[in-house]
């Protein structure tokens, strides 16, 4: 039954694809692969140990996967979903991103305090970064010149030269920095920390704080709203931020950086993407197992899709 | 695994720059010998129970502080007696450390806050569990991470109540300190709905290895209750109550089912890090004490990052404010209470093997934060600082 299903899948694969996502699964050292068309669980795919960051190649021809605790980034071709290798990756890869040359990975180790830099083409380690205790968001600005990385407790961005691997400045926000991105034109830095409780807009050029966001829902304790994953709409007009185990999304007006909604999701809400034509957002609920599909224009949940134990990354391609 | 060197450089060259200050932590610790002999499971305690943490903390500010000019200094004094006490504190004055961790019997405590020679100083008591020390003998000077054993006692409760388990027999041990446990869990039981159906004082004196089987259930065998609190901080019998029961129960308190600020097979909310870098420094696991000089130390780290300085005054005020957020690991930040100086911070309820739950318990209702229905609260607390 099972493989006949693959058979399947994989024969329609070959054509042309409706958008797909794939979520990592924590606990279940899996990943699911959901069809946005349909709202369903296609297939879910064994992979190493505690899958947590995930990212697509810029052809979406592969994707790349933090398995935490087997010491490495896995690499799965997308039309057999099957492993093809992996990428040295420093020890405890938590969150890495993509230079837009598509051959550089940046990759917070959060065990080992350090940064490390990857060719994904040659397989090899190209450089390494000390950086803060519990490095964890990692972001590289859209001119591929900066790359950026959040320690969680030493509560900072560092600011490094993406090309020289040296340390440019370090920008203190709130406590256990998660998540860090810019926007599209690269002025600004979002950064959410999940600790504090807040989200920092950071001037690129300067460096400096340009506004502290924090959230308030009425009958949730303020130190329960837990700022992690945060996306920006593809007109860079909204921002939605995953706040963890508030329950809740919310949405930022980029404009005047204030809430104006908060959208109610599953249990402990941690990541997010947004689908490539930009009217779904996805949020992956650790807790609950399942991902919420949110409607970017009605801002409101469509449907909840039952996933493995604990998603933790979500990305989509085309 | 390769390291790119020019990256070593480029820290120096910015902490070079902003030329570094140092903020010095100073640690007095002086463990009670225990007249018990070693278990054969546990062997000796570690040499550097606590002050492992309070490293680990220094460490990991020293790491956060290069960035930013700031670098930690630990001057760690561990005491063989009552007597070093003055002379070892008079020292870490002259040598113009202001912040102090302790792991010291409340007693000595008490004595060393209120002399001369403390004035101005900051102890961070990271090893004395006695709510006195947070009551009636509370100081402006002393702030405490380790948690009270009202705290301990209160976040037991809440699970077992939660359980609606809310029978309790207590057996209580000779120690002194096993009456002060005693009170707490008396104390919790009234606060939170539960009750003490049954007690007893442990009074055997033979070797309860042998014989506990027959006395734990010769004494627990016309009792009717759901748990069996035990309070026993020596190590008496607490360990051979369970399964030695009469009926079927479980164990709790000092022993069995307990609640403390850390729990080794703690590993959500990112402890499993903190876990990682102990285990990798001090090939063992993190214990409760070792966490509790570990958040003072971070505490100090993070107060100084925050205010962006090294003058103790800045620092301190910075570790009293209302709006001062430590990460702990545990999901909620921990930060001081202003009427007693105990830190508030979710607590762990396990046992040996796993941690069960987290309190504060979901649903209990404050008006401020259901963080502090754990331990003595505003309005109830007796301490007047001075």
């Amino acid at each position: 039954m099972r493989l006949a299903l693959t058979a399947v899948l994989l024969a329609w694969g070959g054509t042309a694809l409706a958008q797909t996502a794939y979520v990592s699964n924590e606990k279940d050292n899996s990943i699911s692969v959901i069809d946005i068309k349909t709202m369903a669980v296609t297939q879910t795919v064994k992979v190493g140990r505690r899958p947590r960051g995930i990212t697509l190649s810029p052809d979406f021809k592969h994707l790349y996967i933090c398995a935490s605790d087997s010491d490495a980034i896995q690499v799965m071709d997308l039309a057999s979903l099957k492993l093809i290798h992996d990428l040295p990756s420093g020890e405890d890869p938590e969150q890495f991103t993509l230079h837009p040359d598509g051959r550089r990975l940046y990759v917070a180790n959060e065990n080992n305090n350090v940064v490390t830099v990857i060719d994904v083409h040659s397989r090899k380690v190209i450089g390494q970064v000390d950086v803060g205790i519990e490095p964890e968001g990692m972001a590289v600005s859209p001119d591929g010149k900066i790359a950026v990385n959040t320690s969680e407790t030493t509560n900072m961005v560092h600011w490094l030269d993406a090309d020289r691997l040296t340390l440019l400045d370090n920008t203190a926000v709130g406590s256990r920095p998660r998540f860090a991105t810019f926007d599209s034109t690269g002025k600004t830095l979002w950064v959410t920390a999940e600790i504090g409780g807040t989200v920092h807009v950071i001037d690129t050029a300067s460096r400096t704080e340009r506004q502290t966001i924090s959230f308030a829902i009425p009958g949730i304790a303020k130190d329960k709203i837990q700022p992690v994953g945060l996306r920006l709409s593809a007109d860079g007009a909204l921002a939605f931020v995953a706040l963890g185990p508030a329950n809740h999304v919310a949405v930022i007006d980029t404009k005047t950086l204030t809430v104006v909604k908060y959208i109610l999701v599953g249990r402990r809400v941690w990541h997010l993407a947004l689908t490539p034509d930009g009217s779904k957002l996805l949020a992956t609920n650790g807790i609950s197992g399942d991902v919420s599909v949110i409607d970017t224009k009605s801002l409101g949940v469509v449907k909840t899709i039952a996933v493995g134990r604990y998603p933790w990354g979500v990305a989509i391609r085309p | 695994m390769i390291r790119a060197m020019g990256l070593a450089l480029a820290i120096l060259m910015v902490t070079t720059a902003a030329e570094a200050a140092e903020i010095g932590l100073g640690w007095l610790g002086l463990r009670p010998v225990s007249d018990r002999p070693v278990t054969v499971l546990d062997g000796p305690p570690p040499a550097d129970l606590g002050l492992a943490g309070l490293r680990q903390a220094i460490a990991d500010n020293n790491a956060g502080g290069r960035f930013l000019g700031q670098s930690y200094r630990l001057d760690a004094i561990t005491l063989t007696n009552e007597a070093e006490a003055e002379p070892a504190l008079v020292r870490l004055a002259q040598s113009g450390i202001r912040f102090v961790v302790t792991d010291l019997p409340a007693p000595l405590l008490s004595t060393l806050a209120a002399l001369p020679a403390a004035a101005g100083l900051v102890f961070l008591n990271s090893g004395a569990e006695d709510d006195s020390l947070r009551e009636g003998q509370c100081r402006r000077n002393l702030l405490h991470t380790i948690p009270s054993r009202a705290m301990q006692a209160d976040a037991l409760a809440q699970l077992l109540v939660r359980r609606n388990w809310k029978k309790w027999a207590l057996l209580v041990g000779p120690a002194p300190e096993d009456g002060l446990r005693a009170a707490a869990l008396r104390r919790a039981a009234r606060k939170f709905g539960a009750r003490i159906v049954a007690e007893k004082p442990w009074t055997f004196t033979r070797d309860a290895q042998r014989n506990a089987e027959g006395e734990v259930a010769a004494l627990t065998r016309d009792w009717s209750y759901d748990v069996l609190m035990v309070a026993d901080e020596t190590g008496e019998f607490g360990d051979t109550a369970m399964f030695n029961t009469f009926d079927p129960r479980p164990v709790a308190g000092t022993q069995g089912l307990g609640a403390s600020a850390w729990h080794p097979a703690h590993d959500q909310w990112g402890a499993n890090q903190l876990q990682n870098r102990f285990r990798a420094q001090n090939h063992r696991a993190m214990t409760e004490l070792d966490f509790a000089a570990w958040t003072a130390g971070r505490a100090i780290g993070e107060a100084a990052m925050r205010a962006r300085a090294t003058d103790p005054e800045r620092i301190e005020a910075t570790l009293r404010a209302e709006n001062f957020a430590l990460a702990v690991y545990k999901g909620r930040t921990a930060s001081f209470r202003p009427w007693d100086g105990q830190l508030r911070q979710p607590m762990l309820v396990g046992w040996a093997r796993a941690v069960v739950a987290a309190a504060p318990q979901e649903g209990l209702l404050h008006p401020i934060t259901d963080l502090d229905t754990l331990g003595t609260d505003k309005g109830e607390n007796l301490c007047v600082l001075h």
